[in-house]
């Protein structure tokens, strides 16, 4: 994080953005810095390859069998769509059916604020340990930093964000934040970690799956404060559902006395129903099953069942903020199923990490520029060849690349000062809109020829942003003539 | 003005004053498998997506759960077991239990790992996801009795076998702690490939009445 | 039929041999081309590139220089969806709505070279003579945006003397995009040499493509490479016949002059 504190609160559509100097949002590099050193990783580049190659075939086997996959995603996306446009009306009647069953629902402009709400509850219980369920919403405000900075020990329990928090990493992916491990990796992390692992410890993932049930068991048993995210929250019942697999989410809603559970305002969908599409959506998506093994729901507090205290923390910390861009809203329907990261050729080459922000890959290179504003992840638009595969997979049809563009060009609009870039692409737009102009500069781009002498290709060293290009693919040499030059001259015009 | 107030408040902004009303959302997705509840193709489609997940499934007569549920402790836990290492849902049928088992009560629910087994009805279960809900209900039992034993054996009758799930999640009261399993607890956590086992049940059996 | 051809910016100025094999195919197939002198760019490179307001006047260039024309084909998928799918909004962005009618209005009589041969002229067998070993490179835009499917593999199935090579990951990006192989050159590199290991897997001669920029992009990786694999946009192959080949149309340098 950079600890440089602005003047004034970031805005983004006159909304104000995720604040700086909390939470996960903003990286210390820039995009094509930070790529250039993941991409020497070979390590990281086999094993994200060998990971997202195995989902991605996954995903396509279960999306296959559902012949009404289309009608589906169709619904899930106009789902969302509607859900935004009465959001307003949604998060009010969810307050009142979770207060209505027993539970207290509490309301964060930003992360500073969601963090000194769950800082206190935790506090109030009297205990100095929690348990968390992997949740993105309290990665991205930085709670865990938050809770240990009010001296209270912190464990994440989903297997990814053990290795995570072990190796004292961080997580590089939505789904499976220590994607950029591999079991190898893991043994090692987990034989120095580990207080009283086997000493035998292989990197078979089974015994690695084991290390971990037997390092977490006995602080579930004890736990009494358990902090978790939202998949879904439904506001007709106020019913919460976390979608998992290992069952650690499970051991954190059934077993603490305290459930403490972290929401972005954008998690609500109107109806129980609803989720007949996205509980169809979600897991085909994500991990490439049918079901994930574990989906749990609860409504407020049960009585002889599970927490006996329940807060819901409804997170904006940017939110609204991206809900005021009209085309960039679309990114709040993302369910962080992460079918978008598996298949972009950017993310599964340059990592997780090279995003700076808890949102990695596609929906990470839209999400975090709007969450923050703009120009403080100004170079995550541009993190796209504009391939189009994110939104082919993307179970609620975000248009990704869409976005992209528009934030391309949100970024290029906000620059006071004309930038040489700018100059150029303006002076290109005058000459490609007037014919005339146009045929001249085409007779220029012929100098190439002299400094091609006579070779077909163009010499490798020449002047920034060209050698961009020619540092690793030859550039063709100008022909002598273009083609509407020798039409014209050919047939008249 | 409060937090939430001003949260409010953001997204009327955002929305703006001439907001776009909601658009419909069409359902022509598939609302029913087209085959009625406990039909011997779902069943046979049940049993083979369980399978799938690495459970094991038991079929039977409905006159047989109770030597079933045994068979299943038999395999689960191997045949040394006794009574007293098996935990059974407070309201599951009488002729489902194994003789002199443990019956849960009102004990702090940690104390359930110290059993080997647990024994539960279902609400529902999905056949083309493999899916069992549990509801909290008296057979299903409370949400922890499901996790902590090792071993889970579920008992599924006939007519609780739905197709798809919509036609699951309309039988399921959304203000009740449901869990919904599919398989036992599993990892995709390393190099994204499944594991099974992890904290929750290891072993999951399933019997499949009728 | 009278087709305008729109060779594109990129082809014009570069690779003017793409558009002419263009003309030449569509006249052997009976139509009579036409190219307006008055064309230059779609403005897709200014409007991904952020420069929406700026691609204005290049919409309206674009629109004036195929005002009238009954149907505009294009060798590059990349430009055709570009003239579907933005430019009508730009302009509608930036207030100029009758401008953005009239480019929807011409977007719908604009088609890609494949799809303008199998759906609209219902051809599939153009007669075309390559006695080579080729792959083909199913481009993002013309894959994902145009969805040209399969067509520009039966347009090569029916190519006599072709043999035509599968190409594995053929549908991951060979890291092209526009501006993002200059302003993210080494992943858009470490994107390219993963797809250049794929074609050179093939032993292909040739590898192929309807969007000459991505070719540009493959072949000048594989021209700096001095690999034996050669590019060649599909419409130069489908403009190819037996009277066109020469005893040294072997394999050349990926980029040829
Ligand atoms: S944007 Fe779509 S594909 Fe990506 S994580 Fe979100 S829901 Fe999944």
């Amino acid at each position: 994080m950079t600890a440089t504190v602005p003047p004034k609160a970031p805005t983004f559509l006159g909304l104000p953005t995720a604040p700086r100097g909390v939470g996960h949002l903003r990286g210390d590099q820039s995009f094509p810095d930070a790529a250039r050193g993941a991409l020497r990783d070979g390590q990281l580049r086999a094993n994200l390859g060998h990971a997202t190659s195995t989902i991605r075939g996954k995903r396509a086997g279960v999306v296959a069998e559902l012949p009404d996959w289309g009608q589906l995603r169709e619904a899930g996306r106009a789902l969302k769509a509607a859900t935004m446009a009465r959001l307003d009306d949604h998060l009010e009647e969810l307050e009142r059916q979770v207060t209505a069953r027993g539970g207290v629902v509490h309301w964060a402009r930003d992360a500073n604020e969601a963090n000194e709400i769950v800082t206190r509850l935790v506090q109030a219980t009297g205990t100095s340990e929690v348990v968390k369920v992997k949740s993105m919403a309290t990665q991205e405000i930085g709670l865990n930093e938050a809770l240990e900075a009010a001296g209270l020990d912190v464990f994440e329990t989903d297997l990814a964000e053990l290795i995570v928090q072990l190796g004292e990493d961080k997580p590089s992916h939505i789904l499976v934040p220590a994607i950029h491990k591999n079991r190898a990796e893991i043994r090692e992390i987990f034989a120095r970690t580990i207080p009283g692992v086997d000493p035998d410890l292989t990197d078979d993932p089974r015994q690695l799956a084991m290390a971990a049930r037997t390092h977490l068991r006995e602080r579930f048993l004890r736990a009494r404060v358990a902090v978790s995210g939202a998949n879904f929250a439904v506001a007709e019942t106020g019913t919460l559902t976390v979608v998992e697999s290992e069952g650690n989410g499970r051991m954190c809603l059934t077993l603490p006395e305290t459930l403490i559970t972290v929401m972005g305002i954008e998690k609500v969908v109107p109806t129980w129903r609803d989720l007949e599409v996205f509980l169809q959506l979600l897991p085909r998506s994500s991990t490439g099953e049918r079901m994930n093994p574990y989906t749990s729901t609860w409504a407020g507090v049960t009585p002889g069942d599970g927490p006996q205290e329940f807060h819901l923390v409804l997170l904006d910390n940017g939110r609204t903020a991206v809900l005021a861009d009209e085309v960039g809203r679309e990114a709040l329907h993302c369910i962080r199923c992460s079918a978008c990261l598996n298949v972009c050729p950017v993310y599964e080459r340059a990592g997780g990490h090279s995003y700076g922000s808890v949102y990695p890959g596609p929906i990470g290179a839209v999400l975090s520029p709007m969450l923050t504003g703009v120009e403080d992840n100004a170079s995550l638009p541009f993190a796209s060849s504009l391939c189009g595969a994110c939104y082919d997979v993307c179970p609620v049809a975000i248009d990704i690349p869409s976005i992209l563009v528009h934030l391309r060009a949100e970024h290029v609009e906000a620059q006071e000062r004309p930038t040489a870039e700018a100059v150029a692409f303006r002076g290109l737009a005058k000459v490609m809109s007037h014919p005339r102009l146009w045929h001249l500069a085409q007779r220029a781009s012929r100098l190439g020829r002299l400094i091609a002498r006579g070779k077909p290709t163009l010499p490798n060293a020449l002047p920034p942003p060209v050698s961009s290009w020619t540092r690793s693919r030859d550039l063709p040499t100008p022909p002598k003539e273009t083609f509407v030059e020798s039409w014209v001259r050919e047939h008249g015009s | 003005m409060s937090a939430r107030e001003e949260v409010l408040s953001r997204v009327r902004q955002a929305l703006g004053a001439d907001r776009t009303p909601p658009e419909e959302v069409v359902r022509d997705y598939r609302l029913t498998d087209g085959r009625p509840a406990g039909a011997p193709a779902l069943l046979e489609l049940l049993v083979d997506r369980v399978e799938d997940y690495r459970a094991t499934v038991l079929r039977c007569a409905p006159a047989e759960v109770g030597a079933t549920v045994r068979a299943a402790l038999d395999q689960g836990l191997g045949s040394g077991w006794s009574a007293g290492d098996v935990v059974v849902a407070p309201g599951l049928a009488e002729d489902w239990r194994p003789a002199g088992c443990d019956v849960d009560d009102d004990r702090p629910a940690v104390q359930l790992a110290d059993r080997a087994a647990s024994v539960t009805a279902v609400a529902v279960a999905v056949a083309e996801t493999g899916t069992l809900v549990l509801d909290g209900s008296p057979a299903c039992g409370r949400r922890a009795l499901s996790l902590l034993p090792d071993c889970l054996v579920c008992v599924v009758t006939a007519d609780q076998v739905v197709g798809s799930v919509p036609e699951g999640l309309a039988r399921l009261d959304p203000l009740r702690p449901l869990t919904m399993v599919s398989g036992p607890s599993a990892t995709s956590d390393i190099e994204l490939q499944r594991v099974e086992g992890v904290h929750g049940p290891r072993t999951l059996l399933v019997v499949l009445a009728g | 039929m009278k087709v305008a051809l729109f060779a594109t910016c990129l082809v014009d100025t570069l690779t003017p041999s793409v558009a002419r094999a263009t003309a030449t195919l569509l006249q052997r197939l009976g139509h009579e081309v036409v190219v307006p002198p008055g064309q230059s760019c779609c403005g897709q490179m200014h409007v991904n590139t952020g420069y929406r307001r700026e691609a204005v006047p290049i919409v309206a260039n674009h629109v004036r220089a195929f005002a009238g024309a009954e149907a505009i084909v294009a060798p590059s998928g990349s430009c055709v969806a570009s003239i579907h799918h933005q430019q009508a909004e730009v302009a509608r962005r930036a207030g100029e709505h009758r401008l953005a009618d009239e480019a929807e209005e011409l977007a719908g009589r604009t088609y890609e070279l494949s799809q303008f041969l199998v759906d609209v002229l219902g051809v599939t067998d153009v007669g075309a003579y390559y006695p080579h070993r080729v792959t083909y490179h199913p481009t993002c835009h013309s894959l994902r945006l145009l969805k040209v499917g399969d067509r520009p593999y039966q347009l090569l199935r029916a190519v006599r003397g072709l043999e035509l090579v599968e190409l594995p990951g053929a549908e991951q990006c060979c890291g092209f995009g526009g501006t993002f192989a200059v302003k993210n050159a080494d992943t858009s590199t470490a994107m390219l040499t993963d797809k250049m290991a794929n074609v050179l897997g093939t032993h292909a001669e040739v590898c192929t493509a309807g969007d000459a920029s991505c070719l540009m992009h493959i072949g000048g990786g594989l021209s700096r490479l001095r690999a034996g694999t050669r590019t060649v946009h599909l419409a130069e192959i489908l403009a190819s016949t037996e009277e066109a080949v020469t005893p040294d149309q072997q394999t050349r340098p990926a980029v040829s002059a």
